[in-house]
Order: structure tokens, then sequence, then C-alpha cells
């Protein structure tokens, strides 16, 4: 179709920005000056305002990203992996380096944020199909194919297990269930949730949830049953539910799985929410690394149309109207902030709101909104048909009912594992064989760092709190080298919108990097920990909050290893490195540069 | 409607319901220092300049609603410290050579720097390498002043309500974008708005400049906040 046709065939509306920049981005590779311009005038927007939309998603673009694109994850389990073998190898073959497109345009090599693969890394996406565990002989494979005019998902195999080996997924994606527990793989009879929930009066579904002391599985850790309470109470025309299955937390795939072999368990749990709440309408927002599960997800959706549990009458009611729409991300961390995945439901970039107002009052459209995690609304599903009572056994006072956790990194049995809260990291990695770690990351970069001498510490809200990733280092691991690509992340996923995360996290990495290069004094040190605080404290919303956790919790669990890098008692370390800067001159003249031990030996 | 009591630092002030800290603040006499924030335009808590600590927790009183009861620390040395760190950090992270910029003493950014005493910033800085547009017939965006408070996105848009300015690009990489072709439609009064609305010298209108001779211009006669802290003793 040309260009043209797709952006008119699109409503006039502002809010379907982001899906007129998708189409044109996937029909022509970019968008040009020519769309930009077309796209402002069909939307009633400003030209830069257009700009600002394309340029803040990492999968759009307004220069060429090649015929065929790849993106190579770039987490440090990508890396643990052996991520730079088969990025040389990729390079090799194309004949451009990452964040180039080849000279014949045919393909384009560029890195990205972790894509939830991270039990089967390396991994890459290649025009919207993923490609697990490659190896340096795959890349030069899949370029080659791509030059010849293969398309991606010719290329895919063999399959994954369960629902990724469907017609619909077609994925070589594995789901890596390593245990089942007795909340999320429970067995549970299809409609079960949403029959029980409309027999009931929506404040006695709250109570259930309440009772429950279900907890945000995200993260963050908000009540659920208070959350549906505060939506639910406000005066409004229309109410929205909203599933956040934006998981970008580097290390997190679990709701990859949830949504591959669980989605109605989400979609139930959606409805329950929906009705708890008085909402019509439920939004899932997809992250764009997880677009190979659309075709699947709107599949399990038309069948509970069919078996009347979404729609006009649900369940059999008279009055409950309840459906749901997928709405797709475009590649940005941040948009897992409830607030900022509004902003870019409704089209727009994903810059998080001022809060208060919160969602539950001024959400989706300023309408009241309860924003959930994936799991949080299965779970929610499962509690309603077992009953609270049943779910609070579980776990720990103050952390009831069971997490599913993401296991990656240097352990033998990577993958996702339902637990009891409060099991202790020792038992975690007894679980995965992680034995032998010299550190383990909880919760993703955003979470802590914790030491051996930290091991018997207790997975759950009051100790150490997970949205679910839980990375393993094995003892012959550089933990400066996590720290820096964890920095890198938060820099490359910052929206930019306030000061102390958009210039902080630079400033916070570009001292940490002089402390790793072996420059760093005490008073580096301290400098470390006095401005990631003021980054934690002033920043807008959680990204920049919880942005420098990664050299916080190292400097508190690893004090040694920073002991060891800088020269304590010495008044003067130069921060330049004259024989760094000079490496390259010397490089291409064949010698090495002599200056090296008079400034730094 | 009623009004709200709380204090900050001890001083007992009232709010209507509704107000944010920052304007409360201001009723009472009070002055937080404040960067992206510009009377008339919604808040967008940018800066953070302005932040502040109730019952234990930092946040941005430009965007806080006042609530009944409460208690703001607004001039702890922590704080205060807080906001200086940010001052210093918008020094380092563009690249501003006061003595030869137009807004030099109209600036915000300049006067907030003088109130803090900033001396050598205490970060290393960053030289950023930053494009001037000068494309627009009359209005030159001088990008190296640029501190992305966002006052121009949100106080200068066309009739029909499109932005003239936005932010383009996320992270460190976010700079300020004019539409060339709303911005040429703009007219004389309007370029002179988008340039008084901007705090520091990246949005200028070409063709004039100097018309104050520095040394009489605002910050010159009075520091910024002065005018808010007059007659309370500080």
């Amino acid at each position: 179709m040309p260009e043209k046709d797709i952006v008119l065939k699109h409503p006039k509306d502002p809010s379907a920005l982001l899906d007129v920049i998708r189409d044109v981005q996937a029909r022509s590779g970019r968008v040009s000056d020519e769309a930009v311009g077309r796209i402002a005038a069909h939307l009633k927007l400003s030209e830069a305002e257009v700009r600002g939309a394309v340029t803040f998603y990492h999968f759009f673009s307004l220069e060429p990203r090649g015929a065929a694109t790849v993106y190579l994850n770039d987490s440090i389990t990508s890396r643990m992996k052996g991520r730079t073998a088969v990025a040389r190898a990729f390079e090799e073959e194309a004949g451009c380096r990452f964040g180039e497109v080849s000279a014949d345009g045919k393909v384009g090599l560029f890195p990205t944020s972790c894509i939830g693969m991270n039990d089967q890394e390396p991994s890459a996406i290649v025009d919207g199909v993923v490609f697990t565990a490659l190896t340096p002989d795959r890349a030069r494979t899949i370029v080659r194919g791509l030059r010849a005019g293969t398309p991606a998902r010719d290329m895919v195999g063999p399959r994954g297990d369960g629902a990724n080996q469907s017609e619909l997924v077609r994925s070589m994606v594995v789901n890596n269930i390593r245990q089942r527990g007795p909340v999320l793989f429970g067995a549970h009879e299809r409609g079960a949730a949403v029959r029980k929930a409309v027999s009931m009066a929506p404040e006695k579904v709250i109570d259930e949830i309440k009772r429950a002391s279900l907890l945000g599985r995200g993260g963050a850790g908000f009540p659920t049953g208070l959350k549906w309470e505060f939506c639910r109470r406000e005066k409004a025309g229309r109410h929205f539910v909203v599933c956040n299955a934006d998981e970008g937390e580097p290390g997190t795939f679990k709701d990859r799985v949830i949504l591959t072999e669980l989605p109605h368990l989400v979609f139930e749990g959606m409805t329950v929410a929906g009705y708890a709440v008085g909402a019509t309408l439920g939004v899932l927002y997809l992250r764009s690394e997880y677009a190979y599960l659309r075709d699947h997800l709107e599949a399990v959706l038309a069948g509970l149309r069919e078996d009347g549990l979404l729609g006009r009458a649900v369940a059999g009611t008279k009055d409950f109207e309840f459906d749901i729409v997928i709405k797709s991300g475009a590649g940005a961390y941040v948009c897992g902030e409830e607030s900022a995945l509004l902003e870019s439901a409704e089209g727009k970039r994903g810059e998080p709101r001022d809060r208060p107002p919160f969602p539950v009052s001024s959400g989706y459209l300023n309408l009241p909104t309860t924003v959930n995690n994936v799991e949080t609304l299965a779970t929610a599903a499962r509690i309603l048909v077992e009953g609270a009572a049943w779910f609070k056994a579980m776990g720990t006072a103050q952390s009831a009912g069971t997490k599913l956790l993401s296991v990656s990194g240097d352990c033998a049995r990577p993958g996702v594992y339902e637990v009891a809260y409060g099991l202790t990291v020792t038992e975690l990695l007894d679980l995965a064989g992680g034995a032998g770690a010299k550190a383990v990351q909880v919760g993703g970069p955003s979470g802590t760092c914790v030491a051996p001498a930290g091991f018997g510490r207790k997975i759950c809200f009051s100790d150490l709190a997970t949205g679910g990733s839980v990375i393993v280092f094995g003892p012959d691991r550089d933990i400066f080298e996590v720290v820096e690509n964890f920095m890198d992340f938060f820099v490359e996923e910052s929206c930019g919108w306030c000061v102390p995360c958009r210039a902080g996290n630079v400033l916070l990495k570009k001292k940490f990097e002089k402390v790793a290069r072996g420059l760093g004094t005490g008073s580096d040190l301290r400098d470390l920990e006095a401005w990631g605080k003021l980054v934690k404290a002033t920043s807008r919303c959680g990204l920049g909050q919880t942005s420098p956790n990664p050299i916080l919790t190292t400097l508190k669990n690893f004090p040694e290893l920073y002991a060891a890098k800088v020269r304590e008692g010495e008044a003067f370390v130069p921060e330049f490195d004259l024989a760094a800067a000079i490496q390259d001159g010397c490089t291409a003249a064949n010698r090495q540069p002599e200056c090296k031990e008079s400034l730094h030996e | 409607m009623s009004e709200i009591r709380f204090t900050i630092d001890g001083k007992a002030c009232t709010a209507r319901p509704g107000q944010t800290i920052v304007e409360a603040a201001g009723a009472n006499g009070v002055y937080i220092p404040v960067l992206c924030h510009y009377e008339g335009l919604k808040p967008a808590g940018s800066c953070r300049i302005c932040t502040v600590r109730v019952a234990g927790r930092t946040m941005a009183a430009c965007t806080q609603p006042v609530t009944e009861g409460m208690a703001v620390e607004n001039t702890a040395p922590d704080l205060e410290d807080m906001r200086k760190s940010l001052v210093e950090m918008l020094f380092v992270e563009g690249n501003h050579f006061c003595p030869s910029c137009e807004k030099s003493g109209n600036c915000e950014l300049q006067a907030l720097g003088y109130r803090y005493q900033m001396l050598a910033p205490r970060f290393p800085y960053l030289w950023p390498g930053r494009e001037i547009d000068a494309a627009a017939p009359l209005l030159m965006l001088e990008r190296n002043r640029c501190v992305q408070c966002l006052r121009c996105v949100r106080g200068i848009k066309a009739k029909d309500g499109r932005k003239i300015f936005a932010a383009v690009r996320r992270g460190p990489r976010v700079t300020i974008e004019v539409d060339r072709k709303l911005a040429a439609k703009l007219s004389d009064g309007e370029a002179l708005k988008a340039m008084e609305i901007c705090p520091v010298g990246a949005i200028l209108k070409k063709k004039t400049g100097f018309a104050v001779p520095i040394g009489r211009r605002k910050f010159d006669k009075a520091p910024i906040g002065s005018d808010i802290e007059k007659g309370t003793g500080r």
C-alpha cells in the first residue's frame, strides 16, 4: 500500500499517532520528512510533535533502518552468553557496524534494551520476529537470508514449547517453566473467575481481593484491592482497566510466559477488575518486543467473546458489558511506569505524568483507571475462585501468596519459577542450580545487587522486593561490567523530562567509569554515594528514583571491590587518561603509548 | 470554599483548595525557588529545583497540591544543597557563557546561580555539542543554553492549539525543536512572548538585542525571589 494510503486509513485523531507511525515505519523502514508532513496534516498536529513521538521510541526512526532490521539484545545476560561474538558475526556478514545500515540498504543492525528473553540469550528481534540462543553461524545465516529477501518468519526454527508451537505464534521462544505453583499454574476452569465475580456485588469482589492482601506484582507492591476501590469511588462517565504488559526491567520475562500460556487468566482478571471498578473497556498495553504474541492474544479474546465471557452481556448478566483491546508499545522502558504507559496508550511520547492526580482518578483519557500488572490480574482471577483464605495461607504475613520469578544468568536451570514469598536467595539458587554465585541481582537493575553474605535474605516485599527479575552472576564475573551495563541502560531509557534523571545519570555513569578504570580516589566514592542519593530523592518518577541503585547497592554490598579500585589517600588522580586518549593514534602508527607509566602506575 | 491550613518551616500559612505548594507559599510571602514554573502554565515538574520535604518524602512543590495540616520543609540545609546541586547540574549539562548572552541579567538560571552562591560546580562539565537553529524568520533557538524546562512547549501554541515547540528524542539527547512551518507564521508579539517565556537565553528574537543594557536588567536590580521575600526578613 502506498505510504499516503497507510496514513489516510487511520482516524483523524491525534490518539492514533503511534499506530500511524508504526505502520509507516513497518512499510518504509523509516518515517521520512514527507511522511512526517503527511501524518501531521492528517492528525492536525505540528510536524515538531510528530518528530517528537517518532524520536522517543526505540523502534521508530526518522533515518532509514534498512529493508530488514536486526535489534540485538544488549542486556548483561546477553553479553554473558556470547553476545560479542554474535554481534561481530552480524557486523561482518552485513558489512556495517551496529547503529548503521549496510551499504546496499538491505540490513540494518541496532542494539536494543532487554527484550524479555534473558533465559535464552543472545537473542534478537528481526522484523518483529524473535531469534533466541543465537550463535555466530546463525547470525551469518540470518543476514544472508535477509539479503536474499527471505522473510524473517521463514527462518524461524525449531519452534519452542507450548503455545509457541501454534501457528499463531510460530516462535522459537521457549517457556522454561521450571516450577509450577498453585496460584498461576493451578488447575483453573475457564471462565470460573468471571462467573464468580458477576454472582457477587462489585464491592464484595473488591473486599475479597483486599482480604487476600494482594499487592501489585509489577514491583511497586501497591494493594490491588485498594486501587480498585479508589477507582470505583471516582464519579465519572467511564472507567477503564489497563493491563501493564510492558515488562521492561532487564531480566524479567515472566509476563511473557504468562501471556503465552495463560492469556485467558489475564483477560479474566481484567474482566473481574472491570466488573469491580465499573469499567466497560480494558486495554492491554503490550510491549513492542512481544508483538509476536499479538495474533495469539487476539485469538484468545475472540474465543472469550464467542463464549460470552467478553462483550455485551458478560457471563449471562443483564447489564455488565466489557471488552478488551490491545495497544502496542514501541520500545521504551519508561512506559512500564503506569502514567507514562497511559500517555503512550493515548498515542503520545511516553513521558510520565505528575502525580497527583493518580490514574485511579485521572488515568486513560483522563478518566478513572486501574493500571495493574499482568501477573497481578491473573492472580486476582485465581483468588476470586479459590478464596482469600486459600491465598493468604501461602507466602509470609506481609507478602501473601506466590510470585513468578524470572531467573537467568549463571545457573543450570534458567526460566520461570512460581515460588511462595519468603524464599531465601540461597533456596532459589538451589532450585535454579546457581551454586557458587558471586552475586545475585534481585529486582533487575533498579533492584538490589546481593552479595553472598546476604543470600539468607528473603524474597518478599519487606526485604528483597522484585517485579520478577533475578540474575545470577558466577564467581568469575566482573561486577563493574555489570554495573556499567545497568547504568548504560538507565541513561538510554531515561525519558529526559527531569534534570536529575536526564543529567544526573550521565554524571553518575562518568564518575563510575572513572572509578572502574582505576582512576578514582576515596572522594569519588563519596561523590557516587551523594550524587546517587540526590538523583533518587529529586527525580520525578520511579526510573530516576531507582536508577542509582546499581552503584549504590554494590557500594554497600561489595565495598571491598571498590576499595581495591581506588587510590585512597592520594591527593590527586587525573581524570584524563592520556594513554587512553592517544591509544587510537598509537595503534594506527603501530606503537605503544609511552606515557602510561609516568601518569598512572 | 474553606481555607486550608498548613505550615512551611513552622510558619502558619493558608491556601485555597487546589493550590500547589509553590503557589500557596508565594501567597504567604514564602519563596520557593523555581525554574520550570511559569504562572498560568500547567506545571511540568521538570527542573525539580522546588524540591521540598513533607513527612520525610521529597517532592516537587510546583506540582503538589497543599493538603490540610501539611508540614512543608523548605529551607533545611540538605534541601538547599539539593537545589544548588540541580542548578549546578544544569550549568554542566549545557554550555552557558553568561558574559556573551543576551539574557544575562534577565536569566533565571543565572539568578539562581547567584542565589545559591555557586562558584565552581561540583560536577564535571559535559560540554555537549548542540546545534543552533536559526531557520525561523523571527526566532533563534540557541540550544547550548536550553534547560528543557518545557515552558515554550507548554506556553507557545498556534491558534488551532498545535504545538510550535516540541521535545524530540529522549534521555540526555532530548532537545527542543521549533516547528518551521508554524514558526514562520509567528507575529512579532508572539516571538517576543516566546523569548520572554524562556527562562534562559535559548529563545531569542532576531534583529533586536540588548535593548536594556546589562546592569539595568531585572535581576541586576533585585535578586531572584526578593519580590516574594520582601519584608520577611530573609
